[in-house]
């Protein structure tokens, strides 16, 4: 198992956010979480790495439980990718540095290494022509590969994804789901949180649906969307249907 | 009217603007150093390092609330007192450090908040530390940011820098303080002296217009200017 996520919970003030969420991944898995906003996904996904300390609860890193004090999170983070909805590119940096201040700095890697590095994974996303070009200078979807590409040069063991194309107009969509679909049949492990159906359902192994800080159902595509179980689910894919339109 | 303006004024004025810029120089570059730490104290400090906090905050207050001058003629006359004897020039530089490093506190932090959450959070998601986060993504867009704000300080700090002349230090204001005693031609004197500020205000803000324009971030527009 690569990733085990127990029990998390969380709150803010008042607020529980996250009331007890655990699943885990496999090498290589794909699994899309779906579910209204507030409902503590991105809240979920920061806890995994812990840019949110949960407040209860534990993840797994393989063997590595990251939830304990006495590891060296900064280590445990190198080893997960975190995408953005708003890309959160470096904004004074050009695309290769971008992807290459990680390798250098957390990796250790000299400069001629993470270049030919970060150059590769530049070209993966198909922008090595964009190397040069500072984020101001890009497209959203252009934003959103080069952070993909800076996930990637880390050799991460595992990308979480939040809502990666929320932020972009929709004729952009397409180039960064075409990315991730390709990174995903490579065998990457991906947590994928987004209202992306049609990606959901050719590229997730499993499905799972939170609503208010918890997961309310989660299966295979097929059986989540042709047949879910519970009526939280029913309600909410109808009205997902109706917002972003039926399947193709 | 009759003015007389006279060459031989200007050896000792260029020795005097020579120490202004000094002065200005080195208690702008030693006060951005105090202040970029006193920034990051009050927008970073957090659990054991609180305490730090208060007092940052309340070195800020204390020196952007009392006049420039009242600090100096504390610490010129105040220190010897304590058995600390300081030469003029060193308490000069001393109090105009101290005052403008509270000053630039202020624009520092005001940077450094107006980077977006996001950076710090995408620099400690690739698993970097705080402080590289700070030094690799974070400063190097605050300290764009604050050159605008940095520029008009610079231009405050080196007319306030007058100031010294009180302690006895010759430099412009000093110098001509003194040609102006000596040869009963204040009007002129002064209206030399006033051309030559005028000059290092027009030359500083050339410098750090180059310098705005060669630190720009393609794709990016200035804050504050259209
Ligand atoms: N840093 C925070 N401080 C206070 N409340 C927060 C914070 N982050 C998220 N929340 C609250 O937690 C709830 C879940 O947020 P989030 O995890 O972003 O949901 P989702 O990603 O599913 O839309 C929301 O009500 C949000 O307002
Ligand atoms: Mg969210």
């Amino acid at each position: 198992m690569l990733l085990r996520v127990e029990d998390l919970h969380k709150r803010y003030g008042k607020e529980e956010v996250l009331r007890g969420v655990s699943f885990s991944l496999e090498k290589g898995e794909t699994k899309v979480i779906i579910g209204p906003s507030g409902t503590g996904k991105s809240t979920l996904l920061r806890c995994i790495n812990r840019l949110t300390e949960p407040d209860r609860g534990r993840v797994f890193l393989e063997d590595v439980e990251i939830t304990s004090p006495r590891v060296n999170i900064n280590k445990i983070r190198a080893q997960i990718g975190f995408v953005f909805q708003d890309f959160n590119l470096f904004t004074h940096l050009t695309a290769l540095d971008n992807v290459r201040l990680g390798l250098m700095r957390v990796k250790g890697l000299s400069k001629k290494e993470a270049t030919e590095r970060a150059m590769r994974e530049l070209a993966r996303v198909g922008l090595a022509d964009k190397a040069k070009a500072y984020p101001a200078e890009l497209s959203g979807g252009q934003q959103q590969r080069v952070s993909i590409a800076r996930a990637l040069a880390m050799d991460p063991k595992l990308i979480l994804f939040d809502e990666p194309t929320s932020a972009l107009d929709p004729e952009l969509i397409g180039e960064v789901l075409s990315v991730m679909v390709e990174l995903a049949q490579s065998g990457m492990t991906m947590l994928v949180v987004t209202h992306e159906m049609g990606f959901a359902r050719s590229v997730a192994d499993e499905i799972i649906f939170m609503e208010k800080g918890v997961i309310v159902e989660q299966g295979p595509p097929e059986q989540l969307f042709k047949s879910p179980k519970h009526p939280r689910t029913v309600e909410f894919l109808r009205r997902i249907t109706e917002l972003y339109g039926g399947e193709k | 009217m009759n003015l007389v303006f006279r060459w031989a004024w200007l050896p000792r004025l260029a020795q005097g603007l020579a120490l202004t810029l000094e002065l200005t120089g080195l208690s702008m570059a030693l006060g951005a150093a105090f202040g970029i730490v006193l920034a990051l104290v009050r927008v970073y400090a957090k659990g054991p390092l609180m305490p730090l906090y208060g007092l940052a905050s309340a070195y800020v207050h204390f020196f952007r609330g009392t006049p420039l001058l009242v600090q100096l003629m504390a610490l010129y006359y105040g220190l010897p007192t304590l058995g600390v004897a300081m030469s003029p020039f060193t308490a000069s530089l001393l109090a105009l450090t101290l005052n403008t490093a509270a000053y630039q506190a202020e624009y520092f932090r005001g940077a450094i908040q107006s980077v977006k959450s996001g950076q710090m959070l995408a620099a400690r998601a690739l698993g970097l530390t705080r402080l590289q986060a700070i030094r690799y993504v974070v400063l190097p867009q605050a300290l764009r940011l604050v050159i605008p704000p940095w520029s008009n300080e610079l231009v405050y700090m080196m007319k306030g820098s007058a100031v010294v002349y009180l302690v006895g230090v010759l430099e412009l204001m000093g110098q001509a303080k003194n040609i102006a005693a000596r040869e009963f031609r204040n009007f002129e004197v002064y209206i030399v002296v006033a051309l030559f500020y005028l000059a290092l205000v027009f030359l500083f803000t050339v410098i750090l217009r180059f310098v705005e324009n060669r630190t720009r971030i393609p794709g990016l527009g200035v804050p504050g200017r259209p």
